[in-house]
């Protein structure tokens, strides 16, 4: 049969948001086809009870292949995806954005000699290359990729027996489409050796303060740009004047300028703040996914070409280190008359 | 022991990126420069080297690439490596993820490294795939954006940031590891290194020498097919104000924050 596989990451007994995205994702997609959305969830056996399994049939999974094995690595997964599709003849596997499925897709792309198209923001059943008779469904899918820093969008077509389609970071919703638990169906895998030889030691250890900055309407931002860690003493008075908080790029975070729970973006949280003013930031991908549904951004960097001012409503080219302190004393002038 | 550096040569940073409507693939004319990203996985290969836990002897960079793709590797060795290898082939061009993976595989299986180091991202493709594609291919344990690794016992004890937070990992080698650009600071290579980079070993290979198989490189045998480029939905673009004025830079500012209300 065909249908379309998807792996759910879970962690301490919940399942990751954009994996329910690409689980809603794929049922949608399995609707439009004619076939079915499966998933692919993979852990102790502990940590993955059947009711969590089942709960994946509310985003439209009609069935879920539990494997026992080694959690948070990509590699397991890939040889419990391969020996699923091996036995299930799955069209497709999707990803939700994240780290671990950039690596399982790309993996399971060498594994099955099958085409990736990672970064998707939006996938559509292109009907025309259909063939029921065959047993390929109604129609092939075709996976939407913005490029070139997102100034492009190319259409990816697959010509390989599987598909790998890896999302961006929210680009697919999750949403509950019924009550319906899905069937769980165990399935021992045999890893291969390679896949064993990275353990994990410790997983998900949080650095630095714990910062809520996901109900705050207004954000300050700091990246590189701030050139230290020092950097943010000036972001913090600016937050302060302005009633906000103050978040990170990735890049500060693990240089350990400043705490991982501020982080914005691939790997860390996703904020939609009334303001986020960003100070030397240059607006990469990975950051953008986590804050392009903030209401009004403002940036301020030193280079006028930073991809920031592509999507910024009001970008100032100029030295921050100028321009945030003067801009703290005019909020508290401001705010203060 | 011996480490593989994969390396890329990429457009300069300065330089507009745009698809070649003819080809559908990037226009990649212009001045070009060794991917910024791999610049932390030399100097990772050059501090492992160095501290001299795993005992390398040798370092090398790998391209594949067209002609001009030398000039990374130069630089490549200009930053340490010892030598460098070549695969270029016209057979080769417009290859996907998976094919570029699975080539890069072959040209590595040749030269049995014990670990092979690549950048997290290539500047260009915005791809951060090519290490997990490589490692299944060689059968070796693999980890990307990797920003901490130490030696222990002949593993490499790896650090990362993932989706819960930063997990520390223990691999064994061989292995296929990517590092983020946080992983360390590249030194500057000297005048000397830059002028002797020319005369280090260069090992030019095609593709047939690898064992590549013609039917899986290439444009026209590639997985993933790329069409129909279109520019995304306009998005208004926003206000620029170029600061040669702080104090009127700043009054524009909150002039705009105040329309919003957004210093209520």
């Amino acid at each position: 049969m065909s249908g379309i596989l998807v792996y759910a990451l879970h962690h301490d007994g919940a399942f990751n948001k954009n994996s329910l995205g690409a689980v809603s994702e794929g049922a949608r997609l399995a609707s439009e086809l004619g076939t079915e959305c499966h998933a692919l969830v993979l852990g102790e056996a502990a940590g993955l009870p059947d009711e969590l399994c089942a709960s994946l049939g509310r985003f439209g999974a009609t069935k879920v292949f539990r494997v026992e094995g080694p959690e948070g690595l990509a590699q397991p997964v890939v040889d419990a995806m391969a020996t699923v599709i091996g036995d299930g003849g799955h069209e497709y596997a999707l990803f939700g954005g994240g780290l671990l499925g950039f690596e399982i897709g790309a993996g399971l792309s060498a594994r099955l000699d099958a085409g990736v198209c990672m970064e998707v923001t939006n996938v559509r059943v292109d009907e025309r290359s259909g063939d029921e008779a065959a047993g390929r469904g109604r129609g092939r899918l075709v996976a939407e990729r913005p490029i070139l820093q997102d100034s492009q969008v190319s259409d990816v077509h697959y010509a390989s027996g599987v598909g790998v389609i890896i999302g961006r970071l929210n680009a697919f919703e999750a949403r509950e489409s019924g009550d319906a638990d899905a069937v769980v169906e165990d399935v021992a895998v045999e890893f291969a050796p390679h896949s064993l030889r990275a353990t994990m030691v410790t997983r998900g250890e949080q650095r630095g303060a714990d910062v809520n900055i996901e109900d705050a309407d207004i954000l300050v931002a700091g990246g590189r740009g701030l050139g230290k860690a020092e950097g943010f003493e000036q972001l913090e008075a600016l937050a302060g004047a302005l009633g906000g908080a103050v978040a990170a790029t990735r890049a500060v975070v693990d240089a350990g300028w400043f705490s991982y729970a501020a982080q914005i973006g691939q790997t860390g949280k996703t904020v939609s703040p009334k303001l986020y003013l960003a100070a030397g930031i240059s607006g990469a991908i990975q950051h953008k996914v986590g804050m392009q549904g903030s209401e009004n951004i403002v940036a301020i960097n030193k280079d006028a070409n930073a991809p920031i001012f592509e999507f910024a409503d009001l970008g100032i080219v100029g030295d921050l280190n100028k321009i945030v302190p003067r801009l703290t004393e005019a909020v508290k002038a401001r705010k203060g008359g | 022991m011996k480490i593989c550096v994969l390396v890329k040569e990429v457009p300069d940073a300065a330089v507009q990126k745009r698809i070649d409507p003819s080809t559908g693939r990037l226009d990649r004319s212009g001045e070009r420069n060794l991917n910024p990203f791999d610049t932390h996985a030399i100097e990772a290969a050059m501090q492992l080297k160095e501290g001299g836990a795993l005992g390398v002897d040798e370092v090398v960079a790998v391209t594949m690439g067209p002609e001009t793709a030398v000039r990374a590797l130069h630089k490549a060795v200009s930053l340490g490596a010892d030598r460098s290898l070549h695969l270029t082939d016209p057979a080769l061009a417009g290859s996907d993820v998976n094919g570029t993976g699975y080539a890069l595989a072959k040209a590595l299986a040749r030269e049995e490294p014990d670990l092979v180091l690549l950048g997290q991202q290539s500047d260009d493709g915005e791809c951060y795939t090519i290490g997990a594609v490589v490692a299944d291919h060689l059968r070796m344990p693999s980890l990307t954006q990797v920003i901490k690794i130490d030696v222990e016992d002949s593993k490499l004890r790896c650090e990362r940031q993932a989706e819960y937070g930063y997990d520390t990992v223990l691999v064994e080698l061989p292995a296929v590891i990517s590092v983020g650009d946080a992983i360390n600071e590249p030194r500057y290579p000297s005048l000397k290194a830059i002028m002797g980079a020319k005369k280090k070993p260069l090992e030019t290979l095609a593709a047939a020498d690898a064992g590549i198989e013609p039917d899986r490189v290439g444009s026209d045998n590639a997985r993933a097919r790329c069409t129909d480029f279109k520019a995304p939905p306009a998005k208004q673009a926003g206000q620029i104000i170029e600061d040669e004025d702080t104090p009127a830079t700043v009054e524009k500012i909150v002039a705009w924050l105040d329309e919003r209300k957004l210093l209520a």
